[in-house]
């Protein structure tokens, strides 16, 4: 059986990005492995999931990806999506964090969403699922 | 006069585009997509829903405003006074 273990997103700064999925997100450290250079193998999981599906933020060195992000929030498509359990919360939270969100909770039928910047050059969209 | 307001508000979806911006202003083109999908039930392409808003500029129903990387889609009701200046509605004295 197949299984998704890894997922990633492309982050200006590694050292910056750390700081905003663990201190700021909550989510925390699984993986930090030199790679050379300045590059980690940098992966995070939410504590709900300690052994679940790691998010990689990944170095944005290569030369496409400033285009490809810088494209991706000028029309406000996220980079990803996380769940949470109580939207308005999160995003009152947040906010009071100073996380910028272009996108307040928003009831789109089955879900609520919001979407949030994550300060390392991409739009991240949280959802509570209804009922 | 060049862009025509009335073409411009003959579509179901750039009319759901303004009831969008009408519930909130301010929007990126990925959360008015959304909307169209989730509310509307309108399965219009990106590109589809982005050349509808370009309509919508030409006649000045929609601006765009570019903040730092983002950028916004804000609602301007203003051409369509000259809808109420061509045929006026008579004061009914109460609200409708």
């Amino acid at each position: 059986m197949i299984r998704i273990t890894v997922t990633s997103v492309f982050v200006d700064d590694q050292s910056a990005a750390l700081d905003f999925y663990t201190r700021v997100l909550g989510f925390e450290v699984k993986n930090d492995i030199p790679l050379g250079g300045d590059d980690r193998w940098l992966t995070v999981v939410s504590p709900a999931a300690p052994d679940g599906v790691e998010l990689l933020l990944e170095p944005s060195g290569h030369p496409a990806v400033g285009p490809y992000k810088a494209a991706l929030v000028e029309d406000g498509i996220p980079a990803t999506s996380f769940g949470v359990d109580d939207i308005q919360a999160e995003f009152e939270r947040l906010t009071a964090l100073g996380v910028r969100f272009v996108q307040p909770p928003t009831d789109m039928g089955p879900v609520v969403v919001a979407t949030l910047d994550d300060t390392c050059g991409n739009l991240i969209q949280i959802a509570q699922m209804k009922g | 006069m060049a862009a025509d307001v009335y073409k411009a508000l003959a579509d179901a979806t750039r009319r759901a585009i303004l009831d969008e911006l009408q519930d909130r202003d301010g929007q990126s083109l990925f959360e008015l997509c959304t909307r169209l999908t989730m509310r509307h039930g309108l399965g219009s392409t990106r590109q589809a829903v982005s050349q509808h808003l370009e309509v919508l500029e030409e006649v000045g129903l929609v601006t765009v405003r570019r903040e730092g990387r983002y950028k916004f889609h804000h609602l301007d009701t203003g051409p369509l006074r000259q809808i109420a200046t061509r045929w006026p509605v008579p004061d009914q004295g109460e609200s409708p």
